[in-house]
């Protein structure tokens, strides 16, 4: 288990928008492994860089205005920055499944739902017609849509958005990934439904040895279906590590603030929220050193000057902040 | 036919001498017609949007109404502002039936009843600055003559939620989407009313800022005394805020109970599926909690299932569910449920909320 090849390594990824003095700094140097059948969870809150970084891998951004740069990008051995773009589309969508947040947007609503999981496999499979049916039919069966046959020939408004939803997933895991890339699969849906959905993906995880990157606010979702986490602010992975050891010794000031900012089912409802205060800062007008300084209780002078590295706290468990190792930041904030 | 009224006071809820509701609904009905045809629309039937809802707010207190989108939780909630008239069935501010009210009366309501929505970039008006917006329902009201008045009320307002002064003179779109919602919750608190509907009002910000807002409200319920019919999805959120929950399926208030109870001692198959489905953010809660996961998506009320509502979904359901809408009962005091079953469902999973609630109530 220590030694299985990561299938994808991002060194140093630096995604910025626009040009001048406006320029949006979306993700600011961010390295990333993931093994062959794991599943990472990216987290953070809305315009942390958690969805940039995702597109910027896949090379689905427009450049200009999107600039992305990175020292290494590869997947499975190939080097994904020196792919040609038209041959990007051999790897999205065959390698590599995509899933997003909103599945009415992203599917075609005047093709049938089973023309857009035909188009995946005959492309990257080269299955004939009646293949491809046959497939597409097993496909639905998989993600728990009932009577495949017939729903192949409805249009994506016959369906409900959890059924859009794992129409998605079909697609993207048509053609057998070794990775799927989700992102807030479920943030549109209720959470019974979510359930369904995040049902699946284990499912398909656990048989196909699929990878999985989980893209996701819900620190709740993160805790039930990743092996590690990387939590992001402002463009800058702030802390990584193993689920379990994040979650009970979060070591970055940020991570133990947005666990104790989430109200849940297993805490005292009277006792209150711990709230972060202010808001995340301008990515057009980042502050020199720590990009959280503005809101950390455990700010120094230091903390204002330079950006903390992304130190080795011991078993893959890393965080930025000069705090760490403090005495006063070394116990276990959000578990009381 | 059915004992429907869900009463979070009076005697059975526990306090004996409690005192009469603020606000009650009284099996309140809401049909919405279906038309088809664009130019010339032709009703061809209608949807039930809200079936028979009764539940009742005491003063000073939140009733939580959960429930997954399509409910009808929002249309609830706009029955009480009358945004929406009920088709059938009371709402009752104090004694008096607001589907009635006219003229002045309307207007002294509306002082009272206020609403914060979901999103508050789509309910401010980008054109007016926060003065404006503010200064707004003080002028329809009447609440403050001449400017030094209003000035001093506005700043008074944004002090209350956390804003500064010299926000006053800037535009929504240069606030962050959590001191929108402050705004959003200044404007509702303008006219000092008493009830205020909050529809989603924390659903669209992000974990950190949601917090911020959620220990707004608890502040400003406990200075102001104010009476909260907090309407959201997430059932976490809703325990943090709310008294009394009120679970909705389908137009249907399926169960009512007191926080501690609902959370300790689901007695709805529904309401048991949800606390199963709520993500908890502990890899070792996750991992060792077994859930509910029901077949199939929520039904169209279009087009909705007999009996009870939830059958088809249910892991329970037996013969009669599918043809007998099941009557509300007793749970015990305060505790109202409404399913066939309920007796016969064994001890709900152990799911997250339950030690922690337990202790509570015991």
């Amino acid at each position: 288990m220590s030694k299985r090849t990561p299938l994808l390594v991002v060194d140093d990824l630096v995604t910025t928008f626009g040009a001048g003095p406006g320029v949006v700094r979306a993700v600011n140097g961010m390295s990333l492994e993931v093994l062959a059948g794991e599943s990472v969870g990216i987290v953070g809150e809305s315009g942390c860089g958690k969805s940039v970084s995702m597109l910027s891998i896949m090379r689905l951004l427009r450049e200009p205005p999107a600039s992305v740069r990175a020292s290494r990008i590869e997947f499975d051995g190939n080097d994904i920055l020196a792919i040609p773009a038209a041959e990007m589309n051999n790897v999205r969508g065959g390698k590599i499944g995509m899933v997003f947040q909103d599945p009415m947007t992203s599917l075609n609503p005047v093709l049938t739902i089973g023309a857009q999981i035909r188009e995946s496999v005959e492309t990257h499979l080269g299955l004939s017609r009646r293949q491809a049916n046959a497939h597409a039919a097993d496909l639905l069966g998989l993600v728990g849509i009932p009577d495949a046959t017939e729903r192949l020939g409805q249009y994506p408004h016959h369906f409900s958005g959890g059924m859009r939803q794992r129409v998605m997933i079909a697609i993207a895991v048509a053609c057998g990934p070794q990775f799927l890339i989700a992102d807030e699969p479920t943030t549109a849906l209720d959470v019974t439904i979510q359930a369904q959905i995040l049902e699946v993906i284990r499912r398909l995880q656990r048989e196909n040895g699929m990878a999985l990157a989980l893209i996701t606010h819900d620190l709740g979702v993160v805790a039930g279906m990743c092996d590690r986490v990387l939590v992001m602010y402002a463009g800058h992975v702030v802390e990584q590590g193993k689920t379990r050891a994040v979650f009970r010794n979060p070591m970055h000031p940020y991570t133990r603030g947005l666990l104790r900012a989430v109200p849940r089912l297993d805490t005292d409802p009277d006792a209150g929220l711990v709230a972060i205060d202010g808001s995340p800062p301008n990515l057009a007008a980042l502050p020199a050193g720590c990009p959280y300084q503005a809101r950390c209780p455990l700010v120094i002078d230091r903390c204002l000057v330079e950006l903390p590295d992304l130190r080795d706290i011991g078993s893959g468990h890393f965080a930025r902040c000069w705090r760490t190792g403090d005495d006063d930041i070394a116990m276990p904030g959000a578990r009381e | 036919m059915t004992v429907r009224t869900l009463h979070a006071g009076g005697p059975e809820a526990g306090g004996v001498d409690g005192p009469p509701p603020l606000l009650e609904l009284r099996d309140l009905e809401v049909l919405f017609p279906r038309t088809r045809g664009v130019l010339w629309k032709r009703q061809t039937g209608t949807v039930k949007a809200v079936d028979g809802v009764s539940f009742a707010l005491r003063r000073g207190e939140t009733v939580g109404l959960v429930g997954e989108s399509g409910c009808g939780k929002t249309t609830v909630g706009r029955c009480i502002v009358r945004l929406y008239r009920a088709t059938s069935g009371q709402v009752i501010l104090d004694g008096k039936d607001i589907r009635t009210l006219g003229g002045p009366d309307l207007l002294g309501f509306r002082r009272r009843v206020q609403m914060v929505f979901q999103d508050p970039y789509s309910s401010l008006n980008p054109r007016m600055t926060v003065r404006d917006a503010l200064a707004e329902p003080l002028e329809v009201h009447g609440l403050a003559s001449g400017r030094g008045q209003r000035d001093a009320r506005i700043e008074e307002l944004l002090g209350l939620v956390g804003l500064a002064s010299e926000h006053a003179s800037r535009y929504p779109h240069e606030f962050s989407g959590g001191q929108r919602q402050r705004i959003g919750i200044a404007r509702a608190l303008a006219v000092e009313p008493d009830f205020i509907v909050c529809d989603e009002p924390v659903s669209a910000l992000d974990v950190s800022i949601q917090a911020q807002i959620l220990n707004l409200l608890r502040e400003l319920q406990r200075r102001l005394g104010l009476t909260f019919l907090f309407i959201a999805h997430d059932l976490s959120v809703v325990r943090h805020v709310s008294d009394w929950v009120a679970v909705m399926y389908l137009g249907r208030i399926v169960e009512f109970a007191p926080r501690d109870a609902l959370f300790a001692r689901p007695a709805h198959p529904y309401t048991r599926a949800l606390l199963s489905a709520i993500p908890v953010p502990d890899p070792d809660v996750e991992a060792s909690r077994r859930r509910i996961i029901l077949a199939g998506d929520a039904p169209s009320p279009i087009n909705p299932p007999t009996g009870c509502n939830f059958h088809p979904r249910c892991p329970w359901a037996t013969p009669v569910c599918a043809v007998q809408v099941p009557v509300t009962e007793v749970v015990s005091g305060g505790h109202r449920v409404a399913c066939h079953n309920w007796r016969d469902l064994g001890a709900p999973f152990s799911h997250p909320g339950a030690s922690v609630t337990d202790g509570n109530t015991k």
